[in-house]
């Protein structure tokens, strides 16, 4: 086994990819398919490495997969929303500590045509409450990630389980926002994305924003360090250098100066 | 041609980024076709000539593994190395790597299926005369494994495309991260959930190019090499 192992790392050195035993300076991140598909990471890593010089490698997952990715000492920082997933893994020992970062919302996104009739309402219960009366086709992401786990909260709050009833009109995809934003529009059906992804989603045509601005659909973002403890070959100090920086003064200006089409993606709200 | 544009202004610019993800995939199939074809070519030719109890259930397991789902290779290679799973000292997880591992482990009964039916039919048609000659063991597997050579580049070629295709398992032990795991892919995959399907359908087309070129340099090659041979 451990000649095999020799024999496959002198093959991929041979072609010019790194080895892990290289000390290079570099860290991994599982963060959420939001942060990466909204371009966030895209703007802000190279900010980064041109201060630190810290080259960050990110593994988008939806947060539950992220969470254990960081369970399983394979991240050395988890960048995710759900805030409760976040202190369970706190709870457990698996993190330093967790910080705000920022947030932004979530908002109900659906056909143009509205065939539920509750778009350019305000209140998000009262619209999945009508959605559930009138059967209107609903994606779930169904993957355990933040925005699953808040839609399950907000189906809650309007007293409603479509996913253990197993509603005809409730289809889980187990997929990423964008791609539950691509099946939303292929079937005509309602979705609740955050609003980084639903921005900067290339494939808008024939699908709206229905419902936005209530206070039940703030998203807060959270930064953890994997915890050395657990898991000893984690970088802590590169990895705590990175959790720094975005909860810091200059890492909370650039996170503001994120822009697409002149829309502001996320909110910094670190220490607030 | 307008579904693709996107994608072919990035090959005609030269944009380094896309160059940077195809030289990847091409080093990562093509390195495990060579880890796999280092496996799988003597496995293949030795069960081909061998008789031993269990050879019949042998090799309906390594038929039925040319069907092994990628996503299900990569979920294991992926629990192998994790930090906490058997090999995680080696720090191989979200590495070209572990890419190159779970390919070559996907591509292996394939490389040694059709070897070992190829060294088969060549073998009937050497059996009486190497029996006459008292060949040894070995000597014959290397003759056969030589002689079928233009016939196993066919038998390579199959897997690199199983490699060069498959999204399940380099997603899973790669992480797809930009500018280091990223390959065609996972490239065609993001862009997808990102909502760019005509930037995603385009890098799918410079993906069937390169496959395409692999195959007709192993095919010119071929016939090279038989007209030198006669």
């Amino acid at each position: 086994m451990r000649f095999f192992m020799k024999l496959i790392l002198a093959a991929t050195v041979a072609f010019g990819a790194a080895p892990a035993q290289a000390q290079d300076k570099s860290i991994i991140v599982a963060s959420t398919t939001s942060t990466q598909d909204s371009g966030l990471f895209n703007y802000l890593l190279p900010l980064f490495k041109a201060k630190t010089g810290i080259d960050v490698k990110v593994i988008a997952q939806g947060t539950g997969q992220a969470l254990d990715t960081g369970r399983r000492g394979d991240a050395d920082v988890v960048f995710v929303h759900a805030k409760s997933a976040e202190e369970k893994f706190m709870a457990e020992g698996f993190g330093v500590k967790r910080f705000d970062v920022m947030y932004n919302d979530f908002v109900l996104v659906g056909p143009v045509a509205d065939p539920a009739g509750v778009k350019g309402g305000k209140d998000i219960v009262a619209a999945l409450k009508i959605i559930d009366a009138k059967k209107a086709p609903f994606v779930s992401r169904g993957d355990k990630s933040g925005t699953h786990l808040a839609e399950l909260a907000l189906w809650k709050d309007a007293g409603l389980d479509p996913a253990a009833n197993k509603e005809s009109w409730y289809r889980e995809i187990g997929q990423g926002m964008g791609a539950a934003l691509n099946t939303a529009k292929a079937m005509g059906a309602y979705v609740l994305s955050d609003r980084g992804t639903w921005i900067s989603f290339k494939g808008k045509d024939g699908l709206a924003i229905a419902v936005e601005g209530d206070a039940k659909l703030f998203n807060q973002y959270g930064v953890i360090l994997v915890n050395p403890a657990k898991h000893p070959h984690v970088k802590a100090d590169l990895g705590q250098a990175f959790v720094n920086y975005v909860i810091s003064p200059e890492g909370q200006k650039d996170i503001a100066g994120y822009r697409i089409e002149g829309q502001q993606l996320f909110f910094p709200n670190a220490g607030k | 041609m307008h579904e693709g544009s996107g994608a072919w202004q990035l090959v005609v610019s030269g944009d380094p980024a896309l160059y940077a993800i195809v030289r990847l995939s091409l080093a990562v199939s093509l390195s495990a076709v060579a880890l796999a074809a280092l496996v799988g070519l003597p496995l293949g030719g030795a069960l081909a000539l061998a008789r031993f109890p269990g050879r019949g259930v042998l090799i309906v397991i390594i038929n039925a593994f040319m069907g092994l789902p990628p996503v299900v290779v990569g979920l294991a290679v992926y629990l192998l190395l994790s930090r906490s799973g058997p090999l995680g000292d080696y720090g191989l997880l979200f590495t070209p790597t572990a890419m190159v591992i779970a390919q070559a482990i996907l591509i292996t009964p394939i490389i040694a299926a059709l070897t070992r039916q190829t060294v088969e039919d060549l073998w009937l048609e050497y059996r009486d005369e190497m029996n006459a000659m008292g060949v040894t063991p070995f000597a014959r597997l290397a003759t056969l494994l030589y002689d079928a050579r233009i016939a196993l580049v066919t038998a390579m070629l199959a897997g690199f495309g199983r490699a060069a295709a498959e999204v399940g398992a380099v997603m899973i032990v790669g992480g797809n991260i930009d500018g280091f795991t990223r390959t065609m892919t996972t490239a065609i995959a993001l862009e997808t959930s990102k909502g760019d399907l005509p930037l995603a359908m385009g890098l799918g087309l410079v993906l069937l190019a390169i496959v395409l070129a692999v195959n007709a340099s192993a095919w010119g090659l071929r016939v090279f090499a038989e007209r030198r041979i006669g």
